[in-house]
C-alpha cells in the first residue's frame, strides 16, 4: 500500500477507537513528589501547588487552558508528512510516523487553532513533544507558515507555543530549510504590525530555538523549561566540564536577556490577554 | 599536496609523471610520449574518480586540507582590493567569519565568509569555522552595511556548525541565528549564498538566505553531519556513509529536491587541484548572478526570495483527499 493510504488508513481506524486517557485519581509531582488529586492537579494547569513544577503538556491542554470555553477552531489537521528522501535508518521513517500517528493520536508535532481568547482572536500554533519529539519537519513549518497567513487575513495576533528537540533528521535539508521558511514568513506579519507571542517551554532546543521561538515581539517562557540552541550533552561535550548549575533554563536566559518575563502556566491566560489588549490600544 | 585514500590513484600517476619529466629534463632523449600517455592516463583517473563520488566521497572533498577557504576567494575575486571589516560592535570580533568589502569587476560588494584554517594553529584560531553569536551579529551587521550604501552582499558558506559553546549558549546562539535569518529574508540588496566546502545545519543557514543559493560541486549542506547523523539515529559512529546516502546532502541532491538554485562546477579534480581556476569560475558565477538579480527592484526580490524559501516543504494534504465525514475525524 502507498504511504498515502497507509496514513489515511491509519487516521480514520484511529479516530474509531475511543481513547480512554489514562488519568487517574491521583498526581504525584515528578519534582518534589507531593501526591494531590489529578482533579485539583488539572484545575492548576497542571501545575504543583506545593513546588511550582510546570508538568509537560500538549496541545489538547493548552487549548483548553487558553480558548474560552474550549472553543477553537483548528486549522489544516489533515497536513501530514510525506517522505521526501525515502529516508531510513534503524527504522523506515514512514513506520515511525505511523508508529506515532497511532500512539498520540496526532498527525504531526503541531496544531494550529484560533478562537478567543477572553473575547479576543488569537491564532494558537502548539507543539506536542509527545509526537517524535516535537520535531520540526515540513508539515511544521508548512502549518506555521499557513497560520501566519491566515493572522493577516483575520489581523488575529499569533501565539507560537513551543516545545521541541529541534529539526526531524529524517526530513534533513527539508527540515532545516523550515527554519528559512517560517522566519522570513514572520517578517510579514511584522509589517503588517500584528502581534507575534512566542511561548518557549520545555524542552525548547534546535532549530526551533534558531528560528520563530527566539524571534517574538514577546518572548517569555514557562519557569524551569530547558531553552537552548545546543542540547546540554553537546555542550557538556564540547567545553569537556559540568555544566554550571541552571544551565540553559529560562531562569538563566532571563538573565542573559533573551526573555521579556517568565510566566507562570496558571497566569498565562491573564497576561496574554493583557498583552494583547496593550498592542490594540 | 595532500590526497584521500580514493585520490591514491591520482597520486601514484601524479608522482611517476613528476619523475618522468625530472628524467626529461636531464636530456634523456624518448620519453615525450612516456609523458604523454602519463598525462592522458591521470586525467583519465581524474574523470573516473571525480565522476563518480559517493555522497561520503564528496562531504571528505569538502573538507580536503588543500581546498580554498573564503579568504583566498574574496583575496582572489575582488584582486586583492578587499579591506577586511571586523568585530559586531557590541562584544568582539569572531574569528571564525571575515567580512569586508572589495571591488569586482568595477562595482563593490560585500563579501561574509566562514573562515576555517590550515595549520592547528590556524583552525584553532577560526575555532574550525564554527560561529559564535557574535559572529552572527558581525555578519549582519555588515549586509545591513551594505544595504545602506546599495552594495550587493556575497556569503561563502564553509562550517561544521554554529559553535556549541557555554559562552555561545549565553550570548544566544539560537537569537542571534534566527535575526540573522529573519534580517537576510528582507534586505533590499541582492544577496548570493555560495556554499564552498561544508553546509551544516542552522551554523550556515544563518548567512544563508540569498535570492540565490549555488553550492559548488564537491560540497554538502544539510541539517546535520553525517557522523552526527550517524550517532543519533544509529546510535554508532560507524554509519556515516549510510547517513551521507540517506541525508541527500550533495550539490546534486539539492537541486534535484529544489532546495538551492544551482551548481558551481569545479576543475576536473576539484577544487583543491586548481584553486586560480576555482576562483576564476565563482567569480564568473557572482558577475553573472549579481546582472540577473539587478533586473528586479528590492521590493520584487524581496517577494520571490520570501515565496522561494517558504515553498520548501513536502507533505500530504489529507484533507484535499477526504469525505467530509473523514476530514471531520482529523480535529480529534
Ligand atoms: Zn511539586
Amino acid at each position: 500500500m502507498s504511504w498515502f493510504k497507509r496514513i489515511k488508513a491509519g487516521i480514520t481506524t484511529r479516530t474509531l477507537e475511543k481513547k480512554e486517557t489514562p488519568e487517574g485519581l491521583w498526581h504525584k509531582c515528578a519534582s518534589c513528589k507531593r501526591i494531590a488529586p489529578m482533579k485539583d492537579h488539572i484545575e492548576r494547569n497542571y501545575v504543583c501547588e506545593k513546588c511550582g513544577y510546570h508538568e509537560r503538556i500538549g496541545s489538547k491542554d493548552y487549548f483548553k487552558i487558553l480558548f474560552d470555553e474550549n472553543q477553537f477552531t483548528e486549522i489544516n489537521a489533515g497536513l501530514v508528512s510525506d517522505d521526501p528522501l525515502n529516508f531510513s535508518d534503524t527504522k523506515k521513517y514512514t513506520d515511525r510516523l505511523e508508529e506515532a500517528i497511532k500512539k498520540t493520536h496526532l498527525n504531526d508535532a503541531v496544531r494550529t487553532a484560533y478562537g478567543k481568547i477572553n473575547s479576543n482572536d488569537l491564532m494558537i500554533a502548539c507543539m506536542d513533544f509527545s509526537f517524535i519529539g516535537g520535531s520540526m519537519g515540513s508539515v511544521m513549518g508548512e502549518k506555521i507558515s499557513r497560520a501566519i497567513d491566515e493572522c493577516i487575513v483575520k489581523k488575529t495576533p499569533l501565539l507560537v507555543i513551543s516545545k521541541s528537540g529541534g529539526a526531524r533528521m529524517m526530513e534533513a535539508a527539508f527540515s532545516l530549510m523550515q527554519m528559512a521558511k517560517t522566519s522570513s514568513k514572520l517578517t510579514l506579519l511584522s509589517k503588517e504590525k500584528i502581534p507575534y507571542f512566542s511561548l518557549m517551554t520545555d524542552p525548547t532546543t534546535g532549530g526551533v530555538t534558531a528560528s520563530f521561538a527566539m524571534l517574538g515581539d514577546v518572548n517569555m517562557a514557562e519557569p524551569g523549561a530547558l531553552i537552548g540552541f545546543a542540547g546540554p550533552r553537546v555542550v557538556k561535550e564540547t567545553i569537556r566540564k559540568d555544566l554550571p548549575k541552571g544551565f540553559q533554563t529560562s531562569e538563566f536566559v532571563l538573565e542573559h536577556g533573551f526573555l521579556d518575563f517568565i510566566i507562570d502556566r496558571r497566569q498565562l491566560k491573564k497576561r496574554l490577554t493583557s498583552l494583547i489588549t496593550f498592542f490594540k490600544n | 599536496m595532500n590526497y584521500l585514500d580514493f585520490e591514491k590513484p591520482i597520486e601514484e600517476l601524479t608522482t611517476l609523471l613528476e619523475k618522468t619529466k625530472e628524467i626529461a629534463s636531464k636530456g634523456k632523449v624518448g620519453v615525450s610520449k612516456a609523458i604523454a600517455e602519463l598525462e592522458e592516463k591521470l586525467i583519465q583517473a581524474k574523470k573516473d574518480i571525480y565522476g563518480n563520488l559517493t555522497p561520503w566521497q564528496r562531504v571528505q572533498l569538502s573538507r580536503h586540507p588543500d581546498r580554498p577557504y573564503s579568504l583566498e576567494y574574496i583575496q582572489s575575486i575582488t584582486d586583492n582590493t578587499f579591506i577586511e571589516l571586523f568585530g559586531d560592535r557590541n562584544i568582539g570580533d569572531d574569528k571564525a567569519v571575515v567580512g569586508g568589502m572589495g571591488m569586482v569587476n568595477g562595482q563593490t560588494i560585500m563579501f561574509i565568509g566562514q573562515q576555517k584554517g590550515s595549520t592547528t594553529k590556524q583552525r584553532q584560531y577560526r575555532n574550525f569555522g564554527m560561529m559564535n553569536p557574535e559572529g552572527y551579529r558581525k555578519a549582519l551587521r555588515l549586509m545591513k552595511l551594505a544595504e545602506k550604501f546599495n552594495k550587493p552582499v556575497v556569503t561563502l558558506i564553509d562550517t561544521p556548525g554554529a559553535y556549541p559553546g557555554l559562552e555561545a549558549e549565553e550570548r544566544g546562539q539560537g537569537e542571534a541565528i534566527a535575526r540573522s535569518i529573519y534580517e537576510m529574508s528582507k534586505l533590499e540588496i541582492p544577496v548570493i549564498c555560495i556554499i564552498i566546502g561544508e553546509g551544516a545545519s542552522g551554523g550556515a543557514l544563518g548567512i544563508g538566505i540569498g535570492d540565490r543559493v549555488l553550492m559548488l560541486e564537491n560540497t554538502w549542506y544539510s541539517v546535520i553531519s553525517p557522523e552526527s547523523c550517524s550517532s543519533i539515529l544509529w546510535r554508532s559512529w560507524d554509519f556515516k556513509e549510510k547517513a551521507a546516502d540517506a541525508l541527500k546532502l550533495t550539490a546534486t541532491d539539492m537541486l534535484s529536491l529544489s532546495l538551492v538554485d544551482g551548481i558551481i562546477p569545479e576543475p576536473l579534480g576539484g577544487a583543491h587541484s586548481n584553486h586560480e581556476e576555482m576562483f576564476g569560475i565563482v567569480k564568473e558565477y557572482i558577475l553573472n548572478t549579481l546582472a540577473e538579480l539587478k533586473k528586479f527592484t528590492p521590493a520584487a526580490r524581496i517577494e520571490r526570495r520570501i515565496n522561494r524559501f517558504s515553498s520548501m516543504g513536502v507533505f500530504i494534504d489529507l484533507e484535499k483527499e477526504m469525505t467530509p465525514a473523514e476530514a471531520a475525524s482529523l480535529n480529534r
